[in-house]
């Protein structure tokens, strides 16, 4: 699914990397966190998997291609498998619940009635039945999140990326973002999900990813938030 | 393409945008009806220098026999072979005489219909009221007294004429004016060129959660850019339909109405409408083409996708 081959990523008037050779493989169906303090490179990990930023050495599979030979005008294509979710939602303030969701479909062309047979379909998955036509500035923050990830799964990624989706949200909120992820995981999409928040990697007992100044020092499977910041 | 979602996308970008589209509309439009009218007014000065003015300076009109009541210097009658074989032989004879045309009656009535085809004099002369005459092409252009004081009042000769004399000062003026209107158009041009660059740009800026958002989830590049540049289209598709209303309204101002040029000059055969809704066609295209180019370009610049 994704594949890291000694990656390294240094930004334009940076003395360190932002990622140091990193290598590493996520299978099909997995749910990994990715834990690091900030400047860890967590950020350049989930860019480079989205190709908003390219390698400067080293190779990065996402989905079987290489991201590197991915010709610009392929990437749209590959981003269409992808679901991506992150910490201030980023919804459109002007669009219903239900008009959030379907602008996903909308502007890769999807047919009108596709559009209508899954908005309400994702909507109810996420739990939002019933709030299709409220604005997003009357939700709470929970609630916005899971249009957020309503969006982002709308087309059936293989992959949801999640950028600390549970950051803006108290703890209580966080643990139904967290089943509901772990949801959409069960589906057998891949997540792979930036996190700060220790409780939830605790609980989850997934594999976890420790980045550190921009190198691997920690891949463990059913592991811990383990570091204190 | 869905086309609802683009047209609502552009409908939404131009009422945010109102002031900087009204800008570029009519920058557009102003500097489209000054690049059509520095075009017309080059279409008017090639017609009315007709098939000679380019190639020869002097013209040596031979009297026909419909001249012999009007004109003192003919006479006599119409030219006679004599004559004409005369005045050949001594043109070429002359030094600063380059070359030499003769032109028949029925050539000249030929270029007298091109040139006049739009006019009502067209259809009023008869290739028997032409002239005969030699078209004389000089070394020196400025000679043109060298022959006409050999060859006025000679018998057989009408007159001898230069032309380029009678139109000069209408050329100047004319060229001065397309010449100017080129240097407004160009500044217009630079004007409308950088407003649209600014209006995408403030357009992608206010659009930015937007388009952000179909990059993420996957929307091509040509769907993301298309409002923007339609957008441009379409504030430079209005500016150009200005522009075609303003040559219009310019040609009935100038020569039908108003200035009554035509009336006032009716020797000269202005542009007929035919002229100018051809130039319209080329108007729009331009008015699309140029600012979807400036919008592109800004795009590159202005949006990531």
């Amino acid at each position: 699914m994704i594949r890291f081959d000694s990656v390294t990523k240094t930004y334009p008037k940076q003395n360190r990397p932002a990622l140091r050779d990193v290598s590493l493989e996520i299978e099909k169906g997995e749910f990994v966190f990715l834990v690091g303090s900030s400047g860890s490179g967590k950020s350049t990990f989930l860019r480079l998997i989205l190709r908003e930023e390219r390698t400067d050495t080293g190779v990065v599979h996402v989905l079987g291609k290489d991201l590197n030979r991915l010709s610009n005008w392929k990437v749209p294509q590959m981003r269409r498998q992808l679901g991506t979710v992150f910490q201030d939602f980023r919804l459109l303030p002007n669009k219903t619940v239900a008009e959030n969701v379907a602008f996903a479909l909308e502007v890769i062309g999807k047919a009108r009635g596709t559009i209508r047979k899954t908005v309400p379909e994702v909507l109810d998955l996420v739990g939002l039945a019933g709030k299709e036509d409220r604005m997003p500035g009357e939700l709470s923050g929970g609630e916005q999140q899971r249009v957020a990830i309503a969006r982002a799964f709308v087309n059936r990624p293989m992959l949801l990326i999640a950028d600390e989706p549970t950051g803006n949200l108290d703890p209580q909120t966080s643990v139904g973002i967290m089943r509901l992820l772990d949801r959409i995981n069960r589906t057998g999409t891949t997540v792979v999900m930036a996190t700060h928040d220790q409780n939830i990697v605790d609980q989850m007992r997934k594999r976890v990813i420790e980045l550190e100044k921009g190198r691997l020092v920690r891949d463990q499977s059913r592991g811990v938030y383990g570091y204190q910041h | 393409m869905r086309a609802q979602f683009v047209l609502s996308e552009i409908g939404v970008g131009l009422r945010r945008n109102l002031t900087m589209t009204f800008a570029v509309v009519i920058s557009v439009a102003l500097s489209l009806a000054l690049a059509g009218g520095a075009l017309l007014a080059n279409k008017q000065v090639d017609s009315m220098k007709g098939y000679w003015y380019d190639k020869v300076q002097v013209t040596i009109y031979m009297c026909n026999k419909g001249d012999a009541k009007s004109t003192p210097s003919c006479a006599k009658g119409a030219v006679t072979d004599d004559q004409k074989a005369q005045i050949k032989t001594d043109l070429e004879k002359l030094p600063i005489v380059e070359k030499v045309y003769y032109e028949d009656a029925e050539q000249a009535y030929k270029h007298y219909q091109e040139q006049f085809k739009s006019s009502p004099l067209a259809s009023t002369i008869t290739p028997d009221q032409m002239q005969e005459n030699y078209r004389v092409k000089l070394k020196d252009p400025t000679k043109f007294t060298v022959v006409a004081s050999a060859f006025q009042g000679r018998p057989g000769v009408q007159s001898v004429e230069d032309q380029r004399a009678v139109l000069k000062n209408l050329f100047s003026l004319l060229n001065g004016m397309t010449l100017a209107a080129y240097v407004v158009l160009a500044f217009m041009l630079t004007v409308a060129m950088l407003l649209i660059v600014n209006t995408v740009r403030v357009s992608a800026f206010s659009r930015r959660r937007e388009t952000g958002i179909m990059r993420l989830v996957g929307a091509s590049s040509f769907y993301i850019q298309m409002p923007f540049i339609m957008e441009a289209a379409f504030a430079g598709l209005v500016g150009a339909g200005l522009a075609c209303g303003m040559l219009l309204g310019g040609r009935y101002f100038m020569i039908d109405s108003g200035l009554k040029l035509q009336e006032k000059i009716p020797l000269v055969s202005f542009l007929g409408w035919d002229s100018v809704v051809a130039v319209l066609p080329l108007v729009l295209l331009i008015g699309i083409v140029m600012p979807s180019i400036a919008a592109f370009i800004a795009l590159r610049r202005y949006l990531k996708v």
